[in-house]
């Protein structure tokens, strides 16, 4: 079998993501399964870079990397919740955690065997231009983004008010 | 305009022709994968080496600054061997584990952070056709990376168990989450006014006159907003009350040593150099020779200056100035640090943003 390195590159990361998601959600410290969550949204960042969608790379390490996780490890930080959370689990719990892999489970090999495993559908990476994204984010086309990208903003100011709200208390 | 100036020293045609060299003997994915290896080394030893002269630099303007005379002992004349003995020196330190503390994220933040410091080193434009990292959205990626490194300065101050880097862990926090919002509207408006994101473009859309005065005077407003934004995103000068060695005895990395610390170290030399590395890419014109319109004989000159020296130039010159401010003023509290921050540095920030796009869409700038 033939394989190129952008393949090779794929299967790597592919390998450490699942490494790291099963790790962050069994390790006993809350600060360390930040820490894996970090590198599994690196993962991420690194298959938008293979598949040459880099600006979807870029939002992902900035706004996940760099801001999502600083946030938990700041909420974290003044907790002071850095005891050990591995409990004991009660049967009902682990029922429930046995149905939801199985559903879970179901539900990825349905969608694999209905589209196919993507094997040979890695693309070529050819990078795509700020222009274009950015055209079409803000398009009001049949293909455009523009009533999401206003809901989104109509969303964040709706989150701002309620922070000041909430830090001003009179 | 006539930029064929531009490839008197590019060293595209050098690079095309060693890929095509080794590809000639080997299987194309093979020859990617060696070059990768090789600029990889390349860049881990100019972070090195450029630390060396950076720290040689900061205690020798700082000396200057305060009327002493500085490293005079070690090496001769002017004390040139004292930062390599000192680096020496560190690399024979022992490294100790601290008993009860996360080993693992002790272990782990100084590497979080020298990576966030290397990715966005990479970015650099060195040289025409020397763009290591070279991408559409280039300076988004830049500020992408560099956010990585206030994680690791945040779990340093965890792991370390100890209140001091508790207490300098969040305060570098608070302070970088903050004035990376100042940092990335003004490289947005410095995006507007080149029409482009890439590094390599940026460089090239000043090929007919720097940023600087293409921008009139809100161009240089927006430089000086990046150099204090910057100065705080490389926790330096009036800003680095995340070591205020007065009351934190070091911040974060106290209870580091010996390589672990010498990261630490090196990482925030290097953040100084790379914020003024993109000032010079945003401002100054990266590669690009000096031109004053009208004065042929006078640009002819400049032409023959390769691009490479012009870069350091400029960005050693940025570095000056950050080095003044630094050994100038005095350390802020973090209260000021944060109101001036949200108060007066955001909303600035935001009306040069404003104006900068007023005036590329009336068609105002050169």
């Amino acid at each position: 079998m033939d394989i190129t390195l952008q393949q090779t590159v794929f299967y790597v990361v592919a390998i450490l993501m699942s490494v790291f998601s099963v790790m962050t959600v069994t390790t006993g410290s809350i600060l360390r399964s930040a820490t894996y969550l970090l590198f599994v949204l690196f993962g991420t960042a690194a298959i938008y870079f293979i598949l040459g969608y880099t600006f979807l790379g870029a939002v992902q390490l900035m706004v996940y990397a760099g801001g999502i996780v600083v946030l938990y490890v700041f909420s974290i930080l003044l907790t002071n919740s850095d005891k050990s959370i591995n409990h004991k689990l009660g049967r009902s719990k682990i029922v429930a955690a046995l149905a939801t892999v199985i559903i879970g489970t179901a539900l990825v090999l349905f969608l694999i065997w209905t589209n196919g495993f993507a094997l040979n559908l890695i693309p070529e990476s050819s990078e795509i231009s700020l222009r274009e994204i950015g055209l079409s984010l803000i398009s009001a086309d049949k293909h455009g983004y523009v009533l999401p990208f206003e809901i989104a903003g109509v969303l964040l100011l709706a989150c701002m008010i309620g922070g000041l709200l909430i830090a001003r208390k009179r | 305009m006539n930029t064929s100036f531009l490839d008197y020293y590019s060293i595209q045609p050098v690079t095309s022709w060693i890929h095509e060299a080794l590809c000639s003997v080997m299987p194309e994915a093979l020859a990617i994968f060696i070059e990768c290896v090789v600029i990889g080394v390349v860049i881990v030893a100019l972070y090195a080496v450029l630390a060396i002269i950076l720290i040689y630099m900061e205690r020798k303007v700082c000396a200057a600054f305060q009327c002493r005379i500085g490293p005079n002992r070690v090496g001769g004349k002017g004390g040139l061997l004292q930062v390599p003995a000192d680096v020496l020196k560190i690399l024979t330190k022992e490294i100790i584990r601290l008993k009860n503390s996360d080993h693992l994220l002790y272990d782990l933040a100084p590497y979080l952070v020298i990576l966030a410091s290397i990715l966005s080193f990479s970015c650099l434009p060195w040289n025409k056709g020397a763009h290591i990292l070279d991408m559409n959205i280039g300076i988004l990626f830049v500020l992408a990376a560099s956010s990585i490194g206030v994680v690791g300065i945040l779990l340093a101050g965890w792991a370390s168990n100890n209140k001091y880097t508790m207490i300098g862990a969040v305060r570098s926090g608070a302070m970088i989450i903050s004035y990376e919002l100042s940092l990335g509207i003004i490289v947005l408006s410095m995006v507007v006014l080149s029409e482009t994101a890439s590094i390599s473009g940026i460089v090239e859309s000043q090929a007919n006159g720097w940023n600087l005065f293409k921008g009139h005077a809100i161009a240089i407003l927006a430089f000086v907003v990046y150099l204090i934004a910057g100065n705080a995103e490389a926790n330096r000068g009036p800003f680095d009350l995340a070591e205020a060695e007065q009351e934190l005895t070091a911040g974060y990395h106290t209870e580091y040593s010996g390589l672990h610390f010498g990261f630490f170290y090196l990482a925030e030399y290097l953040n100084l150099f790379i914020t003024a590395g993109f000032a010079s890419t945003l401002f100054l014109g990266g590669w690009m020779p000096l031109h004053v319109a009208g004065l042929d004989g006078f640009n002819a000159v400049m032409d023959y200056i390769p691009g490479v020296v012009w870069f350091f130039g400029k960005t050693f010159f940025v570095v000056w100035l950050l080095m003044w401010i630094k050994w100038t003023f005095i350390r802020l509290r973090i209260d000021q640090v944060l109101v001036f921050e949200w108060k007066y540095l955001m909303p600035t920030s935001l009306l040069i943003l404003i104006l900068m796009v007023v005036l590329k869409v009336f068609g105002l700038v050169f």
